[in-house]
């Protein structure tokens, strides 16, 4: 197993009291899966991602990477922020170069590599570019070529298409999809829309708002490699359908939509 | 041919107003020249002008040959370039350990609440104190010669130059910060790898600001004690009522800064492209 958390709760305290954002989150990824996370504003997405990253620490629960507690951030979890985060003083190449630099890799290697990961997200021709002559799409790009780039077990990303419109948004999904067939990584995605969360994942965790508990799970039984297209079959829709009834609150859960798989019933499989 | 319509050139005229007055827009280069070259002219012509008129005694305002010719004489007698010089060299001593000394400490201000909660109140105090204030202090600690006037400058300028560099610090972006902390980073390489990169170009601005200040406290400095200085120059020249020597050195005080001013823009240009917009 790669990536469990166990009975995460996350407080903020605040001047005006204490914040419950996360009540007893139960999850798990396997080693090359592909998962979302959708959930209202507010329902503690982020912080979930932050919590994983290593950038905020727990009020209580457990949460593991192979077996190893997570104390901190590090390389082993590669982020892509909603917000663009390149170095505006690197190009391209140097950018995703710079976490390999940070370990200490030799020049030579660490050139190989980024060139290697600047091709998988087709921008290996503008590797002397700077992030400021890109667009959206292209920045994010390359923030997911340099989170990969140190070659993570997991790769978070908070909404990384969030900022984008919808044309772009679906050559991203679609990138996506077939970087995560090129480099067999495990991929945790957070949205909140969730015709994306059906088109990307493999399992999709529901989170409810106030405080953010894991509502439901859905398993996505759609092929690996998926176009566009994929989004007019019924399956695809009905798994849309079901998610959007669970966050609305309506749980009609009828015969012809999916059932989901409560992670209450899955934590007493195991 | 017919001539122009006068609606033609009224339409032309309008146009060129929407070009001038256009809010946040650049201007045609040609146009900036232009202007540019009036603000240098104007001000020149109009003390031609009235040093010429006659209503000003010359031993007030001297006319602007008068001043050259004196700026001449000066450069003759070897005195410009030795008090240029002097001047230069205490201004880029004072500067240089000013800098040297508030860049760590801005810096590590902007990273740690820590720090900046140890060091702020002291600093927001002590650049409150007139830097001339301290020369009294200044020469009974460090006698008369250079000490006391590198030492003004510094004083005057450091605490500045740290609480500036301190602000420009805590505008680095808090997710760039923490990309760098998921890629493996640790708080010595984000300090200097991320925080001090990003905040170059604006070091290298409020070390030109700053500058000006360096400019103001060494011809205090010299006025009060000193062999050489363009400070010095200016006080002897009015002990003997030499109005056109005061008036040369003031230019040549206005284009040493003017120029320092522009290397610094020069060089931000070049160094720190990625910084500036378009
Ligand atoms: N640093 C913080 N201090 C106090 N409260 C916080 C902090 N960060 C998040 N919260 C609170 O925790 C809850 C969850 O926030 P979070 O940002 O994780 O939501 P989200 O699901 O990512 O929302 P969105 O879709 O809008 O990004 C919110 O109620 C928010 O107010
Ligand atoms: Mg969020």
């Amino acid at each position: 197993m790669s990536l469990v958390i166990s009975q995460l709760c996350k407080c903020y305290s605040t001047s005006s009291g204490s914040i419950e954002a996360l009540r007893d989150i139960n999850l798990h990824a396997e080693p090359g899966e592909f998962i979302c996370v959708v959930g209202a504003s507010g329902s503690g997405k982020s912080t979930l991602l932050r919590l994983i990253a290593g950038l905020e620490m727990p009020t209580s629960g457990e949460l593991d990477l192979n077996g190893r507690a997570i104390v901190g951030p590090g390389a082993d979890r590669g982020m892509v922020f909603q917000s663009y985060t390149l170095y505006p003083w690197m190009t391209l190449q140097k950018n995703v170069e710079f976490g390999l630099r940070l370990q200490g890799v030799n020049s030579k290697e660490r050139r190989d590599r980024a060139s290697y990961y600047l091709d998988i997200v087709g921008l290996a021709s503008f590797a002397r570019a700077y992030p400021k002559e890109l667009s959206g799409g292209m920045k994010q790009r390359v923030a997911i070529a340099r989170a990969l780039a140190t070659q993570p077990e997991v790769l978070l990303m908070d909404e990384p298409f969030g900022a984008l419109d919808v044309q772009t948004r679906e050559m991203m999904q679609e990138f996506l999809l077939e970087v995560w067939r090129r480099t067999n990584c495990t991929i945790l995605t957070i949205t909140h829309d969730v015709r994306e969360a059906v088109f990307l994942a493999q399992r999709i965790y529901v989170l409810s708002a106030h405080p953010g508990t894991i509502d439901c799970e859905f398993q996505i039984d759609l092929p690996r490699d998926r176009t566009v297209l994929i989004e007019r079959e019924p399956q695809f829709q009905s798994y849309v359908a079901a998610i959007q009834d669970r966050l609305r609150g309506l749980s009609k859960t009828t015969e012809t939509s999916p059932m989901p798989t409560t992670s209450k019933a899955k934590a007493d499989a195991h | 041919m017919s001539p122009t319509p006068p609606a033609l050139s009224k339409l032309q005229a309008r146009q060129r107003d929407r070009v001038f007055w256009r809010l946040a827009e650049d201007i045609p280069q040609p146009l900036t020249w232009k202007l540019m070259v009036i603000s240098a002219v104007v001000p020149l012509l109009l003390w031609w002008l009235l040093a010429s008129s006659g209503w000003i005694s010359d031993k007030f305002l001297p006319s602007p040959p008068d001043v050259l010719a004196a700026m001449g004489d000066l450069w003759e007698r070897g005195l410009l370039v030795q008090d240029t010089r002097a001047s230069i060299v205490r201004v880029t001593l004072g500067f240089v350990l000013a800098a040297v000394v508030a860049t760590p400490i801005g810096i590590l201000m902007a990273a740690f609440a820590s720090i900046r909660a140890l060091l702020e109140p002291a600093i927001g105090i002590l650049r409150y104190m007139p830097a001339p204030a301290f020369v009294p202090l200044l020469i009974i600690y460090l006698g008369i010669d250079e000490a006391p006037k590198i030492a003004l400058i510094f004083i005057g300028t450091v605490f500045f130059n740290t609480l500036m560099i301190m602000d420009a610090g805590k505008f680095v972006p808090k997710a760039l910060i923490e990309a760098t902390y998921t890629l493996g980073g640790s708080r010595w390489q984000i300090l200097r790898q991320v925080i001090w990169p990003y905040i170059i170009p604006n070091v290298l601005d409020i070390f030109r600001v700053n500058m000006a200040a360096s400019w103001n406290l060494v011809v205090v400095a010299e006025l009060i004690a000193a062999s050489e200085g363009l400070g010095k120059r200016i006080e002897l020249a009015r002990k003997f009522l030499n109005t056109d020597e005061i008036f040369a050195c003031l230019i040549v005080l206005g284009l040493i800064g003017f120029s320092i001013d522009m290397s610094f823009r020069v060089l931000i240009r070049k160094t720190c492209a990625w910084s500036l917009d378009s």
